[in-house]
């Protein structure tokens, strides 16, 4: 029978077409994938499945009923439950408070019932939490138990996860995938939203992959393979696996040693931390995510100052450097949050000079014709789809992301360091990011990466140091790195 | 003890009780993530209907029922705006503070015209408890409103922390998608946390009419709405601390007086000035810890 039949839905927000006639069906007791890019179009469908948005056209069907869901309260009602990407949890409340949350039918509330009920239902149905716990003191798997547990809590019988191994490390993962196996021999349907094909292979019977908003096909997992799976998703051959070519890296060209810095909420955000990177090598920092990336990124990029330890380029001193100063020394930064690191409302142009003003200062005046100049060269280097006067804000990410990389990289800095360059581009602009860092290692450069997409630094890095609340907890050559070892190192076991 | 003291302390209370009412009104507004800028106006319009409602049927509690009714409309004026059409909460506030001050003023002008000695009602009586006792007799002789503005304290905090309607409330000012996402609707939710909010706060301001002067003037209210503003800062959202900023500014203010009467041959201007300098000082040390409700000032919209 099916649990779930979605005939022609169609939704635009303004000028986009998120979902264009889309077709999609979920089958009793199946874990069904829903396949595709950023910008696909899979959270839209599922927010109309979840009465988060409207749809402009089509039917919604469960189990067999045509319904018309104007809210979650009604998509609840009907026995779906979604877990979001960003968790829809209330992190001053506790576990019970959170899963009781607009399901209570009593005018007060007993903390002491609630918790008991919450417990119950949690060894119940095998989800663990602790009921009375504050949700800001729980890890990002914990919150995602929390939620899974809400929605079942509610007497969901279809359950959408959106992206949910996004946030999680490799061991929490399986035990996520086991859960959820177990759940659907309990009666469950899961629609899983995801990007990443290994997972959808590993726990899916069937996927549906949605491309520009539309559906390419469905297919059973037996039938299918993860490059049939990637060619459907972007409709070409795409960049899967490694271009690291074996060749010798250079001379230790930046040294980290002993570097402490406190952050806002913890005193030591970063503990200690010793690397060292060559020329013509790419050095990866994994970890999940909170673990003291921001910090790190802060700390390299002079934004903030370290409480202890040294930071040497080429041998000189530059950890009290201002980031002006550090731009001089030879380094070339991608801010974290790319909004972070360019001003919407000044042009293409004026942002991309904006690290090199003395450059383009002639007798205190800006220089607007070679601003004008240097930005059309750089436009056509960086391939950027836009004009020197547009307003950066008017760019898409990946575009803005190329603005980011023109201004760091046309300089030949000696070291790059990256942080989350390709969090939330496209297929397309990732790839690009992605080769672009290869070629300055190529080139001659030291670079670092800082990523939370582990396949991404499997993939582009020549050495990899896992960061777990703020230490080092290890430096893996990638030859030797598996994805276990490194998921270990992430959840700080050894 | 003293009689200073002991009039000091009961004069605090009188003093902090228009403010312990609408600081719990602001409390009310502020958990559910919209900051009512309108508080001054309301507490100005809620003086100037309980007055005039009063004036008119020669009943108090039905001046003080027309206030609070007085009250819900400005919160459903400022749910209007900042919350359905999501204006910025400071603007739409701001205005509202500014429109029913003026809309007071235009019609106490109307209603009783202009005169050298302001129209008067017979105010609450005082309510005396312990008569006998030296001490607590002064202490307890006080309006009716200024004991339930003390017991509303436990009332308040017993809904906002024990009941599902408080847990609402606390959920949807840190965050209304997941409100939303439970199935509970934020606009409805913070409409009526904006409702009761307005009645408490035209409550507080209808009590300097009906119960402290018995007459209407115009610069009745004098900041007190911003002073209950720092006050939910102050007391960070809860409302037993709140109680405890009340008291303070209270107290400070029934102090500046007696110490005006002593006679020190200091600017009265000093004196006036001291309880809002308290308060500054204060919100400058309790607010570094202030644990802003993280959806405050951020209009909800699904899409």
């Amino acid at each position: 029978m099916l649990a779930v039949e979605m005939k022609g839905i169609s939704k635009h927000f303004g000028l986009v077409q998120a979902n264009q006639d889309v077709h999609f069906c979920l089958e009793s007791g199946e874990i069904h994938a829903l396949l595709g890019e950023n910008g696909a179009g899979k959270t839209t469908l599922m927010r109309i499945l979840y009465g988060l948005y409207r749809a402009d056209e089509g039917e919604i069907f469960i189990n067999g009923n045509k319904m018309e869901i104007h809210s979650p309260k009604d998509a609840i009602a009907a026995g779906v439950g979604m877990v979001t990407q960003h968790f829809t949890l209330v992190p001053t409340l506790t576990v019970a408070e959170n899963i009781v949350l607009g399901y209570t039918n009593s005018l007060t509330l007993s903390q002491k019932l609630i918790e008991q009920k919450v417990q119950a239902a949690s060894e119940r149905f095998g989800v663990s939490v602790n009921s009375s716990a504050l949700v800001k003191h729980l890890s990002l798997g914990e919150r995602q138990r929390v939620e899974i547990l809400k929605a079942l809590y509610r007497n969901a019988k279809i359950l959408i996860m959106d992206e949910p191994t996004a946030v999680l490390v490799p061991q929490e993962v399986d035990i996520l995938f086991e859960s959820l196996l177990r759940l659907v021999k309990n009666g469950l349907s899961v629609i899983f939203i995801s990007h990443k094909l290994n997972e959808v292979m590993t726990v899916c019977d069937r996927v549906t992959v949605l491309r520009d908003g539309k559906t390419v096909g469905t297919v059973n997992k037996n039938e299918t393979s993860r490059e049939k799976l990637a060619k459907m998703m972007v409709g070409r051959e795409t960049f899967l696996d490694t271009q690291r070519s074996s060749r010798k890296t250079g001379e230790s060209v930046y040294e980290v040693k002993d570097l402490t810095a406190s952050g806002q909420q913890v005193v030591k955000a970063l503990d200690n931390i010793s690397f060292t990177i060559n020329a013509n090598e790419i050095l990866g920092i994994a970890g999940v995510s909170g673990n003291g990336q921001s910090e790190l990124t802060k700390v390299l990029t002079g934004i903030l100052k370290p409480t202890h330890g040294s930071i040497k380029l080429e041998g000189q001193e530059i950890s009290r450097l201002s980031p002006g100063d550090l731009t001089e020394a030879g380094l070339g930064r991608t801010p974290e949050d790319r909004h972070e690191g360019t001003i919407g409302d000044l042009t293409v142009a004026e942002n991309l000079a904006l690290e090199d003003l003395n450059n383009y200062t002639k007798n205190n005046i800006l220089d607007q014709k070679k601003i004008h100049e240097d930005a059309l060269k750089k436009i056509d280097e960086f391939q950027i789809k836009a004009s020197p006067n547009d307003r950066l804000r008017t760019l898409s990410g990946g575009n803005m992301q190329k603005v980011v990389f023109a201004r760091a990289l046309s300089r030949r800095p000696k070291v790059v360091i990256a942080s989350q360059p390709t969090r939330g581009l496209d297929v397309g602009a990732t790839e690009y990011v992605r080769k672009r860092l290869l070629e300055e290692r190529d080139r001659g450069a030291a670079v670092i990466l800082i990523s939370e997409d582990l396949d991404e630094i499997m993939a582009l890095s020549d050495r990899i140091a896992v960061l777990y609340e703020g230490c080092i907890k290890g430096i893996v050559p990638t030859s030797e790195a598996t994805a276990e070892k490194i998921g270990l190192l992430m959840a700080g076991v050894c | 003890m003293d009689e200073f003291i002991v009039g000091l302390i009961a004069a605090t209370l009188r003093v902090a009780t228009p403010l312990i009412f609408a600081t719990l009104g602001e409390l009310f507004c502020e958990r559910a993530g919209v900051l009512n800028l309108g508080i001054e106006g309301t507490m100005f319009l809620g003086a100037f209907v309980g007055f005039t409602a009063a004036s008119m049927t020669g009943s108090l509690w039905i001046g003080l029922l027309a206030a609070a009714i007085s009250g819900i409309l400005s919160g459903l004026l400022m749910s209007l705006l900042s919350v359905r059409l999501g204006v910025n909460q400071h603007v739409s506030g701001l205005g509202i503070t500014l429109l029913l001050i003026s809309l007071s003023l235009f019609s106490y002008r109307i209603i009783f015209g202009e005169s050298k000695i302001p129209p008067s009602i017979n105010s609450f009586d005082l309510l005396k408890i312990f008569s006998d006792n030296p001490v607590l007799g002064p202490i307890f002789s006080q309006y009716l409103l200024t004991y339930i503005a003390i017991a509303i304290i436990p009332v308040v905090w017993y809904i906002l922390f024990r009941t599902t309607f408080g847990l609402n409330i606390r959920a949807v000012g840190e965050n209304p998608e997941a409100t939303d996402a439970a199935g509970i609707n934020v606009y409805k939710l913070r409409t009526s946390a904006l409702m009761i909010g307005g009645a408490l706060m035209a409550i507080g301001g209808s009590f300097i009419t009906l119960a402290q002067l018995g007459s209407f003037t115009f610069g009745i209210i004098a900041g007190r709405g911003w002073v209950c503003i720092s006050l939910v800062i102050f007391g960070n959202w809860h409302p037993i601390k709140v109680l405890l900023g009340a008291l303070l500014f209270g107290g400070v203010s029934a102090l500046q007086l007696r110490l005006q009467l002593k006679g020190l041959k200091l600017p009265y201007e000093i004196f006036l000035a001291l309880p809002y300098i308290v308060t500054i000082i204060a919100l400058t040390i309790a607010g570094r810890n202030a644990s802003y409700p993280a959806a405050l000032l951020k209009p909800y919209k699904r899409e």
